[in-house]
C-alpha cells in the first residue's frame, strides 16, 4: 500500500476492484466500513460477480475478468474529456508536460519498436526528449502534441464508453456512472483511494491493470494524500516482509536490482543502477544504490567484504534469464534441476497447471518440504485415485519433510499491507519435531559449511565467507536476525564534510558498533552493515521500534507514528510531499497532512522530502524516480509506456475489439510464453466459458482446510455460475459438475447464483464459471480436485505472476 | 453454564413459585446486529464454535454459501444468504446472522414443561438449564423464530445462550468480539435501541428508504435486534412480520393453566374424600416390587 490500512478512513470515495476486499481483508475491511459510516463515504465494487464486498457497496458494476485495462482506460478518457482532473497537482506532480520522442507511435495494436520473433520491444523510441544537459525537455502550456499529456490523450481517445462496454461487458450507465463519482474525487478537498489484490496482478497483463489505475490516481491528484493512493492488500499475513526480503530472484533485499549476467564488473553494475537527475534540483533517491548494496554485502559477508574485492561483487550470482516460480518449473519439467527446497509453499496447489507440475516434481533427484502441514506438494507422488492419479512406482524422487513452526510457535515480526513491521511474542512451542524456519535454514547452512570445509567443492567462498555472527550458530534468534535487518555502524560514521569549513574535523554521527538509527546512515564505503535499508530503523539504539504498542494518533488522520515501525523511515503515507501544492500549503483546510511551514516540512506524518528543501528549491514529490515526479509515460514496462487493453491468452471472443485486423495483437504481444505452452492454450471453440480462481473468506489458501472450524463452515470445493448458464446445462444447487480446461479437470458442487450475470460483449453471449481454489486431496474438509488443474501456465509480462484470473473452461453436468 | 446466579432468574419454565426478583438494578442487554455492515465472514459462527466447544459435522456444499445449511445442536448461530431484489432489476446480498433472539416475552420458556429448563435472567437472556431438559422440545413449538433443536444424543434442546457465562461476567458474547467490522454491537437494551435507530436513520440517508430496526412487539421486544436495510420486507431474509407465540401454547399456559390446575386441586379433593371415604387402597406385592426397581 501507498498508504495504510487505518487511513483508507480518510477516504471520500473508496474503490474495489481486482480485489474483494471484505472476502479476503475481512479484518482490514472495518477501515472501510468506518469511512462509510463517519465520513460518509462511497464504496464502488467493480468485479465479475456480485461478491462479498459488492453486498455492502453503493454501486457494483459488473466486468468480464481480464477487461480492466479498457475499463481503467475509459476512466482515464472520461476524466480528460470532461476535464475532470487535479491541474494543478497533475503539472507539479507529473510528467504530464514532458515532451516524449518524436518516433514513439502506437499503431495497430504495437508500441513502436516490437520485434515479433523475440516477443520483445526496443525500446529506443519510448521516453523522453533531452536537451543538451540531459534534462527532460518540457511544454508547460501541454499543448505541444508531442508532451505526455497530449499523447496520453491520443492514446485513450479509443476508449469510449461505447467501447469499454462492448469489451468489458459492463452496462454503459453503470460505467459512467462510477466516471462521475471518480470525476468528483478530482476536487482539491476530496480523495479517493482504491484497494486491489490478486483480482488485478494475475493477469498477462497484471502490472498494467495496475498502473492504469495509478494513472487515474494521478489526474485525479490522489497520491500522496491522506485517503488516496493505490493500495495492494497483500494476501498472506507476511508476504509483504517476504517480498521486501527478497524471497524471489530479481532482486536483493530492499528491492534492489540483482546483477545480472551482462553485469560483468562491480562498475558497471552501479552505474547502471545509479541513475542521474532527469530535472534540475531532483533529489533522485536511488544516488544513494551504491550506499544499500554496499551496506548489504557488509551484512552478508561481513569481514570478508572490502573494498579492495569490490565488497564480494564476484560472490553474488549473476542471473541470466528469469529465475521466477513458472521458470523454475519449466527448468524442472525439462529435467534441468536437480532439487528443490519448498519452504511454506505448496506449489502443487497454487502454481499454475498441477500436471505438468506433478510431472516437473516427478524429475527431481530430492524434494525438501519445511512446512507444518502435510501439503499436496509433499505427497505429489501418492495415488489419491482421480485427485492426484500419481503412479508412485514411477516416481523416483525422494522426499523429505521437516515439520515447521506455525506462525504463533514463534516470535518476530509480520510486516503488513500498510508496510508496517509489527513485533509479536511465541504463543507456544512447536509440537513434536518440529523447528522454526529459521533454525532449519541454519541447521542446513552450518552443515553445508561444515561439509565445504571438509571437503572442498566448486567455489566454496560465498558459503565460507558468509557473516554468521549468531550466539548459536543453529538457532539465530528472531532479535538477532531483525537487529542485523536494522543495520550497524562496523567503523564510525561520520558526517559529510561542511562545505562552510571543509577543513573541520568531520563529526562523528554514528560510532562503531552501534545500531543505526535509519538509512540516511548507510556508507558505501564499508563503514555499515544493513540487511535491507528500507528496514533501518526498525530495531535502533532505543531498542525494537517494531514491539511499540501506542496507539494515540494526535493529528486524527490514523497515522499512529507509535505504533510498529513502518519502512520507509516509519513512514505511514508515502509521496507525502505531494499532500501539498508547489508552495508547500494544503491543497484544502480539509486534508492538510504535511506542509511547509516556513522553515521545515511537517505534519502529521514523516515527511517524504528532504526536511529544510524549501518549496522554492522545486524538489519533486516523487524522490525516488530521477526525474522527480510521477510516470503517466513509463518506459520501465516490457508491453509499452501506456497501459494497452489485450485480451487474456485464453480469450472467450477471439479477437481485441481494439485491433480487430491484428491477430498478433489479440494478447500482450510482450508476455513470455513457454515452448510447448502456446499450443496447451484452450480455444473457445471447445472451452466457450471464461473462468476465473479466487478466495473465500472461510478459507486461507491451502493451508486452513487442515482446521476443522474452517472445514465446517466451507466444507467441500464447489464453482459458481449464473442461473443462465445453470438451465442451459441443467444443472440445479449443489449438483456436481465437470469443468475441463485443454489442460485437466476438477469435479465440484455447483453453487447457481443471480450473482453473476452473463455479459454481453461484442456481440456475444460470455458466461464466467468462478472457482474457489482452496481444496485439495490433504485436510480436514471434503476432499476436492485441485483447481489450478485448469490454470495456464503463462505470466504478466513484467512480473511473471501466472495468469491465474482469466483462462477458458467448459463445463457439464457430472 | 451460565456465570449469573440463581438470584438472577426472574422467570422460570413450569414453576408457580415466584421467582426471585431481586436484582432490581441489572439493566437488560442486547445484541445489535447490523446487516449492512455485515460481510458475512462466518467469524462469529467460529467464535461461538471455540468460545462453546462446539464442532458441528463437516458437511456438504448443497450449492449456496450457508454452512452449515441451518442451525443444528452444534450451531447455534449460522449465516443465511439472501439474494434478493426488492426493486426489480436492483441485486442485493442480504446475510443475516441467525440464532436466538432473546424475546422479552420468550415463547420457549412459555412452552416449556420441564421446571427450571428454560430460565430468562434478570439481563433478558433466556437461557437452557441443559439438566432440567426432558427433550420433549415444545420450545420448538413455542418459538417463532425456529431457533432451538433438539440433539440426537443426549436428547436435550440447544441454542444460543448469549454467551450467558461471558456477559455474567462483564464482557461481550464471542460473537460480537470476533466480528472485524463492527456490525455486532453489544450492551444495555436501551443503547443498542438507540444505536440501532441512528443507524437506520444514517441508512435511510444512503438510500434505503425502509430501513428499521428489527425489535418486535409481538414477543415483548427482543434482546437480539437487526438492523434491516428493508425493515419492511422482513420476510425478503425469512424474519418474521410480526412474530408472535403460537396461539396453542398460549392457550396451554394462558386459559388451560388454571383450568388443569383447578382440575388437579379438583383431583385431589375427590382424592381426599375417597380416601376419607373408602380407607386406603391396599397395595398388591407385585407394585411394590415394581416400586423398588424404579427406586
Amino acid at each position: 500500500m501507498t498508504n495504510s490500512w487505518t487511513d483508507i478512513k480518510n477516504a471520500d470515495l473508496i474503490m474495489v476492484m481486482g480485489g474483494n476486499a471484505a472476502e479476503a481483508h475481512p479484518v482490514g475491511f472495518k477501515w472501510v466500513i468506518e469511512a462509510m459510516q463517519k465520513r460518509k463515504a462511497k464504496l464502488i465494487s467493480v468485479d465479475p460477480r456480485f461478491n462479498r464486498t459488492s453486498a455492502v457497496a453503493d454501486v457494483y458494476a459488473p466486468i468480464r475478468n481480464g477487461t480492466d485495462i479498457a475499463f481503467l482506460g475509459g476512466v482515464i478518457n472520461w476524466l480528460l474529456s470532461n476535464d475532470k482532473i487535479h491541474h494543478d497537482y497533475v503539472k507539479f506532480n507529473t510528467d504530464a508536460t514532458f515532451l516524449t520522442k518524436p518516433d514513439f507511435k502506437f499503431e495497430n495494436g504495437f508500441f513502436s519498436g516490437y520485434d515479433e520473433a523475440k516477443r520483445k520491444y526496443d525500446k529506443s523510441s519510448w521516453g523522453y526528449q533531452l536537451d543538451d544537459s540531459g534534462y527532460v525537455k518540457v511544454d508547460d502550456t501541454m499543448q505541444d502534441p508531442l508532451c505526455v499529456y497530449q499523447q496520453l490523450k491520443k492514446h485513450y481517445s479509443r476508449y469510449t464508453p461505447e467501447m469499454v462496454s462492448n469489451i468489458c461487458g459492463t452496462p454503459k450507465d453503470k460505467f459512467l456512472q462510477i466516471c462521475q463519482m471518480l470525476g468528483e474525487m478530482s476536487a482539491p478537498d476530496k480523495t479517493s483511494t482504491i484497494l486491489y489484490a490478486l483480482g488485478w496482478t494475475q493477469h498477462t497483463v497484471g502490472s498494467q491493470n495496475i498502473r492504469t489505475m495509478a494513472m487515474i490516481q494521478l489526474l485525479l491528484g490522489n497520491m500522496g494524500r491522506p485517503g488516496g493512493g493505490v493500495n495492494a492488500l497483500r494476501g498472506h499475513s507476511n508476504v509483504q516482509g517476504v517480498t521486501d526480503m527478497n524471497a524471489y530472484a530479481e532482486v536483493l533485499s530492499g528491492y534492489l536490482g540483482a546483477p545480472t549476467d551482462a553485469d560483468d564488473t562491480y562498475e558497471k553494475y552501479i552505474a547502471k543502477r545509479t541513475p542521474k537527475p532527469l530535472r534540475p534540483n531532483q533529489f533522485n533517491y536511488w544516488s544513494n544504490f551504491s550506499r544499500f548494496y554496499v551496506s548489504l554485502m557488509k551484512s552478508y559477508y561481513g569481514k570478508a567484504a572490502t573494498a579492495e574485492n569490490h565488497f564480494c561483487y564476484d560472490w553474488v550470482p549473476k542471473l541470466e534469464g528469469g529465475f521466477d516460480i513458472m521458470h523454475i518449473f519449466e527448468l524442472m519439467h525439462q529435467g534441468k534441476m536437480t532439487g528443490m527446497l519448498s519452504q511454506g509453499f505448496n506449489p502443487l496447489a497454487t502454481v499454475a497447471n498441477k500436471n505438468k507440475l506433478s510431472a516437473a516434481l516427478g524429475k527431481l533427484k530430492y524434494l525438501v518440504i519445511i512446512d507444518p502441514l502435510e501439503t499436496e506438494t509433499s505427497e505429489f507422488w501418492q495415488n489419491y485415485g482421480p485427485y492426484n492419479d500419481a503412479k508412485p512406482e514411477s516416481i523416483q524422487t525422494e522426499v523429505f519433510r521437516l515439520p515447521a513452526a506455525c506462525f504463533a510457535e514463534e516470535e518476530g515480526s509480520f510486516t503488513n499491507s500498510s508496510r508496517v513491521a509489527i513485533w509479536k511474542q511465541k504463543a507456544i512451542d512447536a509440537p513434536g519435531e518440529g523447528k522454526v524456519d529459521s533454525e532449519i535454514m541454519a541447521r542446513l547452512f552450518v552443515k553445508l559449511r561444515a561439509m565445504y570445509a571438509k571437503d572442498g567443492g566448486a567455489f566454496p567462498d560465498p558459503i565460507a565467507g558468509l557473516a554468521w555472527d549468531y550466539v548459536q550458530a543453529n538457532e539465530p534468534s528472531s532479535a538477532e536476525l531483525l537487529r542485523e535487518i536494522n543495520g550497524r555502524a562496523i567503523g564510525d560514521v561520520y558526517a559529510p564534510p561542511d562545505p562552510k569549513d571543509p577543513k573541520a574535523a568531520p563529526t562523528v554521527l554514528v560510532k562503531a558498533g552501534q545500531q543505526l538509527p535509519g538509512f540516511a546512515m548507510l556508507r558505501d564505503d564499508g563503514s555499515t552493515a544493513c540487511g535491507n535499508w528500507l528496514y533501518s530503523g526498525c530495531w535502533t539504539e532505543a531498542g525494537n521500534m517494531t514491539a511499540r504498542r501506542d496507539l494515540s494518533d494526535p493529528t486524527g488522520w490514523g497515522v499512529y507514528q507509535n505504533y510498529g515501525f513502518s519502512w520507509p523511515a516509519n513512514r505511514r503515507i508515502l509521496y507525502n510531499r505531494a499532500s501539498a501544492d508547489k508552495d508547500g500549503k494544503p491543497w484544502a483546510p480539509n486534508k492538510k497532512y504535511e506542509f511547509w511551514n516556513g522553515k521545515a516540512w511537517t505534519g502529521a506524518d514523516v515527511p517524504d522530502m528532504r526536511p529544510n528543501a524549501a518549496p522554492e528549491e522545486n524538489v519533486g514529490s516523487f524522490i525516488m524516480n530521477p526525474e522527480g515526479v510521477a510516470r503517466l509515460h513509463a518506459i520501465g514496462m516490457a508491453e509499452g509506456p501506456f497501459p494497452e487493453h489485450y485480451e487474456p491468452f485464453e480469450t472467450p471472443i477471439g479477437v481485441n475489439p481494439l485491433h480487430p485486423n491484428n491477430p498478433k495483437a489479440i494478447s500482450n504481444p510482450a508476455a513470455r510464453v513457454f515452448k510447448g505452452d502456446m499450443e496447451a492454450f484452450g480455444k473457445k471453440e471447445q472451452f466457450p466459458y471464461s473462468a476465473t480462481t479466487y478466495r473465500l473468506t472461510e478459507h486461507f489458501h491451502t493451508w486452513t482446510k487442515h482446521a476443522r472450524l474452517n472445514a465446517i463452515v466451507q466444507p467441500e470445493a464447489f464453482v459458481e455460475i449464473s442461473e443462465e448458464l445453470a438451465k442451459e446445462k441443467g444443472v440445479k444447487h449443489g449438483d456436481s459438475v465437470k469443468v475441463s480446461s485443454n489442460r485437466g479437470h476438477i469435479v465440484a458442487k455447483a453453487v447457481v447464483t443471480k450473482r453473476i450475470k452473463p455479459w454481453d460483449v461484442n456481440g456475444q453471449k460470455v458466461h464466467l464459471v468462478g472457482i474457489p481454489f482452496h481444496w485439495g486431496f490433504k485436510g480436514q474438509t471434503k476432499i476436492g480436485y485441485i483447481a489450478n488443474t485448469l490454470t495456464p501456465f503463462v505470466g504478466d509480462a513484467n512480473s511473471q505472476t501466472p495468469e491465474f484470473k482469466a483462462f477458458l473452461v467448459n463445463i457439464e453436468k457430472a | 453454564m451460565a456465570s449469573l446466579q440463581t438470584q438472577d432468574v426472574v422467570a422460570r419454565s413450569a414453576t408457580t413459585t415466584p421467582t426471585p426478583q431481586v436484582r432490581s438494578a441489572v439493566a437488560p442487554v442486547a445484541k445489535l446486529i447490523d446487516e449492512s455492515k455485515c460481510i458475512g465472514c462466518k467469524a462469529c459462527q467460529v467464535a461461538c464454535m471455540e468460545w462453546n466447544d462446539l464442532r458441528d459435522e463437516i458437511g456438504s456444499n448443497v450449492g449456496v454459501y450457508d454452512n452449515p445449511a441451518d442451525l443444528t445442536p452444534n450451531s447455534w448461530t449460522v449465516m443465511k444468504f439472501f439474494e434478493v431484489e426488492p426493486k426489480a432489476g436492483n441485486l442485493e446480498w442480504l446475510i443475516r446472522k441467525d440464532g436466538c433472539m432473546h424475546c422479552e416475552d420468550p415463547g420457549c420458556l412459555k412452552a416449556c414443561p420441564s421446571p427450571g429448563a428454560i430460565v430468562k435472567y434478570a439481563n433478558g437472556i433466556v437461557d437452557f438449564i441443559s439438566e432440567n431438559c426432558i427433550g420433549c422440545g415444545y420450545c420448538i413449538t413455542g418459538c417463532p423464530f425456529d431457533v432451538p433443536r433438539i440433539s440426537p444424543k443426549d436428547n436435550k434442546a440447544y441454542k444460543c445462550t448469549l454467551c450467558s457465562d461471558r456477559v455474567g461476567v462483564g464482557l461481550e458474547p464471542a460473537c460480537v468480539k470476533a466480528c472485524p467490522t463492527g456490525a455486532i454491537n453489544f450492551g444495555t437494551k436501551e443503547d443498542m435501541v438507540t444505536y440501532g435507530d441512528k443507524r437506520a436513520g444514517e441508512l435511510k440517508e444512503r438510500g434505503f428508504q425502509n430501513a428499521g430496526l428489527y425489535n418486535p412487539a409481538g414477543v415483548g421486544g427482543t434482546h437480539v435486534m437487526y438492523v434491516l436495510k428493508h425493515a419492511d420486507q422482513p420476510e425478503l431474509e425469512k424474519l418474521p412480520r410480526n412474530p408472535s407465540i403460537s396461539p396453542a401454547v398460549s392457550l396451554w399456559k394462558g386459559v388451560a393453566k388454571p383450568l388443569a390446575v383447578a382440575g388437579m386441586i379438583g383431583a385431589a379433593v375427590v382424592g381426599f374424600f375417597h380416601y376419607m371415604k373408602v380407607g386406603p387402597i391396599e397395595e398388591q406385592p407385585e407394585d411394590g416390587k415394581r416400586e423398588k426397581e424404579g427406586s
